[in-house]
């Protein structure tokens, strides 16, 4: 399905300093029975974020007023586990547009790009200075650029470039996606197949 | 270049590409597809949007197991989020003229047991489904790894994803195993390790002669957990063992065409001087039974050792006694001696006849724990039927244990089959996740040996006490 396209993105961002961040916690199964893609947002994290009588939980970032932003920064191994996309349309629809970690599980990884939601793998040393910067302001402005794939703390100017294959930055700049690529070459593939 | 030396992973894969991108991943092509009902409605809808239909019907193969009940499974499902994902698996399938083996169809079960049961699941085949334990198809051979929503969209469409192709690791295993010591417990010792993101980037080939001695279930529980060490999948060659496994089957390949394909699957193996980004070695005699004490695959350690100390654990801190706490362990706690409320048989990766064998070779002839609650589930109908004419049943019964119906169940919790907030349980299952059997609980990570010395006991036990 084709997503919103992702250029330049300059937002205060949420810190989630726990490693191993596994998409159980990002989205519990039970909350997998949906036969849409939307609403995945209202239990984004929802055993970390609500008690067991559903009253929000103090201590949990999404619920301090004083994080918010369109960027999510998480701890080493973000997104191990279950290979659900629904933890990629739970964060999407909560409205992050970035993940920011030091390390991404394989799946989820994928899973982010595919729905339009950024993953942004920058050093351990880097990782900790958004925190701090984050910590010592929590309004602190993270920019994102996917053209220059580029990261920058805007109050210090440090930055540090991020990977990205090219034909995924071209997708995620315009908008298109891997069904529109394999559905323009689908004559080649029925060829591969009856040679195979 | 055609003879260079290559891995059983590099054939598989390279003979898979139609298109490489430059500066992006592979065109790579999918021969079977597995489904299920959580993971594929939103993927159909998608073609429905599109106005887009499924290239291949016949390559893809559905059965229902995520979210179904494991007890009552004639009656209707009650739940009815469950059932419309059930309603909706049964009718894009029955749309687009695609195999379905729903609710009370005989050939039922957890796709990664049915599918290698049938003789779906062969060596050499690129196998995807929307589930990260698609990886136990390795165990023959095969490539296979579990994929987005988005990509089970592309498979159904153009029968290909867009991969770009993973590093290569090697992981060796080499003597012979101790007493108790199962496939789990390799599986869990080698998690141990690397960690729950030490082959992240890796597809990893097992190799070496416990994985050469070890069964085809066996082998199918290990390349199950490959997943939990972050690799996108693991693989063994094929050899007499697999074809033995294979031969006869219903949809495996018959006559002539079993010659033929014979002959393919014996070149199925990585070339002498062939090498890998990343090659590790363990020894056999130094795996005991294990089981995990953490919220995370990699927290796992020998039965008999004690949970380490923060300092000594790579990774942060915080996180650690975050997970310990959740747990309600703490550093240097032994578990031997932990009560157990629940015991949990089943899942993809110890829920096929072996594993019910090994957990009857304990509980025959005990009683169960008053106080432990114990849900046996096969992982398919066949697995159901072997535990009736194997006379597990009776073992089983006898010793107060009740069967289950074929499913998930309490792996993920998604029916009802969820373990109370607090309470622990022994699974046999994959994850021990914070939350993953059920809101608040706890779970730890075993064989089917040690789960068993657990019902018997009520405590965490070493199952090498009853053997």
């Amino acid at each position: 399905m084709a997503y919103d396209s992702f250029n330049v993105l300059k937002s205060s961002a949420v810190p989630l300093p726990i490693e191993n961040v596994d998409t159980d916690q990002i989205i519990p199964a039970r909350f997998l029975k949906a036969t849409e893609r939307t609403g995945f947002g209202d239990n984004l994290f929802r055993d970390w974020r609500y008690d067991k009588n559903d009253a929000p939980k103090a201590d949990f970032v999404l619920n301090n007023p004083t994080y918010t932003g369109k960027i999510l920064v998480g701890g080493k191994n973000f997104g191990s586990g279950s290979s659900r996309e629904h933890a990629a349309w739970a964060i999407y629809d909560y409205g992050f547009r970035c993940v920011v970690s030091s390390f991404f599980a394989d799946i989820f990884r994928g899973n982010a790009i595919n729905v339009g939601v950024l993953p942004v793998q920058v050093s351990p040393e880097f990782l900790h200075e958004i925190f701090t910067a984050i910590e010592a302001d929590p309004k602190a402005e993270i920019e994102v650029s996917l053209p220059e794939q580029k990261i920058t703390i805007v109050s210090t100017g440090t930055f540090e470039n991020f990977a990205i294959n090219g034909y995924k930055k071209n997708n995620l700049l315009n908008g298109f996606d891997d069904i529109d690529y394999l559905q323009a070459m689908k004559s080649e593939i029925s060829a591969f197949a009856a040679n195979r | 270049m055609s003879n260079s030396p290559t891995t059983l992973f590099d054939k598989v894969w390279d003979s898979h590409v139609v298109r490489k991108i430059a500066d992006g991943p592979d065109v790579f092509f999918i021969d079977r597809h597995f489904i299920h009902e959580v993971t594929s409605p939103v993927a159909f809808l998608g073609l429905l949007t599109r106005g887009i239909g499924v290239l291949s019907p016949e390559r893809t193969f559905a059965t229902a197991d995520h979210n179904t009940p494991t007890i009552n499974q004639h009656l209707p499902v009650e739940d009815p989020l469950s059932a419309n994902q059930l309603l909706q698996l049964e009718k894009n399938t029955a749309k687009y003229g695609i195999s379905h083996w729903g609710l009370g169809n005989p050939k039922n079960g957890i796709v990664h047991v049915v599918g290698p049961e049938n003789g779906i699941t062969l060596p050499g085949m690129t196998i995807v489904c929307g589930d990260s334990h698609t990886s136990t198809h390795g165990a023959f051979g095969a490539i296979a790894f579990g994929i987005g929503t988005s990509e089970v969209e592309m498979v159904l469409s153009s029968q290909c994803i867009m991969q770009p192709k993973p590093m290569k690791m090697r992981i060796n295993v080499n003597g012979v195993l101790g007493k108790g010591v199962t496939p789990k417990d390799v599986a869990l010792y080698i998690i141990s390790k690397l960690t729950t993101s030490g082959a992240t980037g890796y597809f990893v080939e097992y190799a070496g002669d416990v994985f050469e001695k070890m069964s085809m279930e066996g082998r199918m529980t290990v390349c199950n957990l490959s997943i939990e060490m972050g690799a996108r999948g693991g693989m063994i060659a094929p050899d007499q063992t697999t074809f033995d496994y294979i031969h006869g089957r219903e949809l495996a390949p018959k006559g002539a065409d079993w010659d033929k394909q014979l002959a393919y699957w014996k070149t199925l193996k990585t070339d002498a001087s062939a090498t890998f980004d990343e090659e590790i070695t363990f020894l056999a005699s130094d795996i005991e039974p294990m089981i995990t004490y953490g919220t995370n695959p990699g927290m796992g350690m020998g039965i008999s050792k004690h949970i380490p100390n923060a300092v000594d654990i790579e990774g942060g801190v915080a996180t650690y006694e975050k997970s310990l706490e959740y747990m309600g362990f703490a550093q240097n706690d032994s578990m031997i001696g932990k009560k157990v409320d629940y015991v949990f048989i089943g899942s993809c990766t110890n829920g096929r006849i072996e594993d019910f064998r090994a957990f009857a070779s304990i509980v025959k002839g005990r009683k169960k724990a008053e106080h432990v609650t114990a849900w046996v589930v096969p992982g398919s109908h066949v697995v159901e039927a072997q535990i009736r004419e194997e006379g597990i049943y009776d073992i089983l019964t006898e010793a107060g244990f009740a069967l289950r119906q074929p499913g998930c169940s309490a792996c993920l919790a998604m029916n009802d089959d969820k373990i109370p907030a607090g309470k622990y349980a022994v699974s046999t299952s994959n994850r021990n996740f914070e939350g993953r059997q059920g809101p608040g609980s706890r779970t730890l990570l075993a064989s089917p040996l040690v789960a068993a010395a657990a019902a018997i006991t009520g405590v965490v036990t070493d199952p090498r006490e009853f053997l």
